[in-house]
């Protein structure tokens, strides 16, 4: 085992489903870049298929959606999908407007962490380090 | 008021006592960057340019309010954004909050309406969450029922093309109401602002947008007279991250853009600026806000006259709506918020506002409650009965600080717009992506602060508690099956439509988008008029003329 990654993190900075509030996952997107991972930005509006492809394509270790008006609804399908296409090793990490409710349900689905308003640079960069690290010992090894 | 400068000996004095006591003094900037001084006195007599530079309400250059009375004569219409799942979830809801004191109504689609597809297309999960389905006339007419749309002045949250628009129009048709009873506003028209800030409302690109709004401003300006075909959104902008003057700044940059494509399609200027309106966001840094909408004031009636030679003094007019930010509330102790939304409520009155929009305190929650938003009505109605802010024109007016941050955010607010008119103007500079690049650094910029607690937020950086999800009020969503209905509601309308007359409306609409001397929106409504729903419609208008990607800077 081993905790510190030898090569930046990959992380996956997106979001999903019909919303369109980006100023929470350009600021993310920018501190993770400042923290030294290799981000890979996209646009809203992702469909799940194009996520879960974007992420084999750019071979990451998190994905971090950002959701403001109840798209992380959608997350437990994003979830099931990368199970399927054999990335369950991929950490998800939810941030924004998530009410308590739906927060167990996002967990229960397997999501790391869900990042509430107030998150602070360092707690977020920590934990998206720590789940890097954990996503690279879980892949699947050939 | 006489002049006394920084060498008299009352001054020097004053001085002098104050470097002993603080000490180490701090530097303290607004949000816009301006550094604020410890205390403002007459050091220029200020009755000298009184004339000039505020003037009397209602006359140039209208610094004080645009009208005579202000909010001592009419108050500003209280204007909610409601948003419910079902049309007739809203139609009840809209009724209960125009009995509790609104005076206005404003309609929130479903994001699946803001991004132009039909019920039927969209992920049930998401379906309804957060606002109204709007595909068809009838879903129009329900949201609608019994509330007489030609007495009471209602907003749509309605992005180009102007789906909403179309089928309220309908609706007055089918109702005997002649169009030129309607009034309102087409609250989302802004569609700069949706390229640049809020992709959220943006739909067709850039030059088809650009088609079509001009196509429907040309078009209502003829048929309904006394609707705002156009309003001119700095709420994104600043939401999205810019200052408080770079959002101004920008606003007024947007309009300058729209008012030159006005006189292209050979208008008025003194006529289509009378149609002019502005939305803005209402941070909770006070003194800034007040600042800003008296400068933005300021700078519209003198650049009106000087740029495009208006002399109408309607078409003068600043007129604007606020919506209180959600950008300053918090998910810890979340009633704080009832607090922080009255500080901006006051800060966008003292401003001068026409219409306002407070949010739930528990916006930043979730979509709001129906209890927070009858709270934040009361908000708006005990500042103005109980605390009587109204009672006076202008009451921050006159004050050494608020006159000389007036004249210090007008000055950052001209570099903005000169800053754009390098550019090209703000067509060209969002096309670029300058004015995206200048958003971001501000937004990041703002987040340092507050993660290295220079700005302190209560419950967040400072003064925090522990909490447990008992503080946050319990979640309400619309039942599964109420979605399921109308998804199988829309199937019915489509299937018992006249394909061809559907057809023919479709293929016009089609026509009218690929010829240059049509007007497309009144395309829009004979396509509606025919059965067209408004994914169907947009459908076909982002075929011909381009779907609306946003441009990323990241």
């Amino acid at each position: 085992m081993n905790d510190v990654l030898t090569t930046p993190a990959r992380v996956l900075v997106t979001k999903i489903g019909l919303d369109g509030h980006d100023r929470g996952s350009r600021i993310i997107a920018a501190y993770l870049r400042d923290a030294g991972m290799e981000v890979i930005y996209t646009s809203p509006w992702q469909k799940i298929e194009a996520v879960v492809t974007l992420a084999m394509q750019e071979d990451v270790d998190v994905i971090g959606i950002s959701s403001l008006a109840t798209d992380h609804l959608l997350v437990p399908k994003l979830m099931k999908a990368l199970a399927e296409a054999d990335l369950a090793h991929v950490r998800v990490v939810v941030g924004g407007i998530v009410p308590d409710e739906d927060e167990a349900d996002l967990l229960a689905a397997g999501v790391s962490e869900v990042f509430h308003p107030g998150a602070v640079r360092d707690e977020i960069v920590s934990s998206v380090e720590k789940f890097a690290a954990e996503a690279t010992n879980a892949r699947p090894q050939d | 008021m006489n002049k006394i400068d920084k060498t008299s000996p009352a001054a020097a004095d004053w001085q002098q006592n104050y470097d002993k006591m603080i000490g180490q003094d701090r530097v303290i900037k607004n949000r816009s960057g301006i550094e604020v001084e410890p205390l403002y006195w007459p050091q220029d007599d200020a009755s000298g340019d009184y004339a000039e530079k505020l003037g009397f309400p209602g006359a140039d250059p209208m610094t004080r309010g645009i009208y005579p009375t202000m909010h001592r004569g009419r108050t500003w219409s209280q204007r909610q954004l409601i948003g419910l799942g079902r049309p007739a979830d809203f139609n009840e809801r809209i009724k209960s909050i125009l009995k509790s004191g609104a005076s206005a109504l404003s309609i929130i689609p479903c994001n699946s309406v803001y991004r132009g597809i039909d019920c039927d297309e969209v992920e049930p999960e998401i379906l309804g969450t957060c606002g109204t389905i709007l595909n068809t006339v009838e879903d129009m007419d329900i949201s609608l029922k019994d509330i007489p749309i030609d007495e009471i002045s209602i907003g749509l949250n309605d992005p180009n093309p102007f789906l909403m628009l179309v089928q309220m129009l309908v609706v007055a048709e089918n109702r005997g109401i002649p169009w030129t009873k309607i009034t309102g506003t087409s609250n989302q028209s802004d569609y700069i602002s949706h390229f640049v800030a809020n992709h959220m409302f943006y739909r067709l690109s850039l030059p088809g947008a650009r088609r079509v709004q001009m196509d429907t401003i040309t078009y209502l300006a003829e048929h309904v007279p006394n609707w705002n075909a156009l309003s001119i959104v700095g709420q994104h902008m600043q939401q999205a991250g810019a200052t408080p003057a770079q959002a101004m700044g920008l606003t007024l940059s947007t309009a300058i853009q729209y008012a030159h494509d006005c006189q292209d399609r050979g208008m008025d200027p003194d006529k289509f600026l009378e149609r002019f309106t502005f939305f803005f966001d209402i941070s909770i840094s006070f003194f800034e806000e007040v600042a800003k909408f008296r400068a933005g004031r300021r700078i519209w009636n003198n650049l009106v006259t000087e740029r495009f030679g208006v002399t109408n003094p309607r078409a003068k007019r600043f007129k604007f709506h606020g919506q209180t930010s959600g950008l300053d509330l918090t998910r810890q102790q979340p009633l704080n918020n009832i607090a922080r939304v009255t500080a901006q409520a006051m800060a966008g009155i003292f401003g001068g506002l026409q219409s306002m929009h407070t949010d739930g305190y528990d916006e930043v929650l979730s979509t709001p409650s129906e209890d927070s938003a009858k709270i934040a009505i009361s908000t708006q109605n005990i500042l103005k009965h109980e605390a009587h802010l109204c009672d006076v024109v202008d009451p921050l007016g006159g004050s050494y600080y608020v006159e000389s941050l007036t004249d210090a955010m007008e000055e950052e607010i001209l570099k903005v717009i000169g800053q754009i008119d390098d550019q090209g103007g703000m067509y060209k500079a969002v096309e670029s992506g300058f004015v995206q690049e200048m958003i971001g650094a501000s937004a990041l910029e703002y987040q340092d602060q507050i993660d290295n607690s220079e700005q302190i937020i209560v419950g967040v950086n400072a003064y925090q508690e522990e909490e447990d999800a008992s503080s946050r009020p319990v979640l309400k969503r619309p039942p599964k099956s109420h979605m399921q209905a109308q998804v199988e509601r829309l199937k019915e309308i489509k299937a018992t439509r006249d394909p061809a007359v559907l057809a023919k409306g479709l293929q016009d609409l089609r026509d009218a988008a690929q010829s240059k001397d049509l007007n497309v929106f009144e395309a829009e409504l004979n396509a509606v008029r025919a059965g067209a729903t408004q994914g169907e419609v947009i459908a076909v208008l982002r075929e011909e003329l381009g779907f609306g990607q946003p441009l990323v800077v990241a």
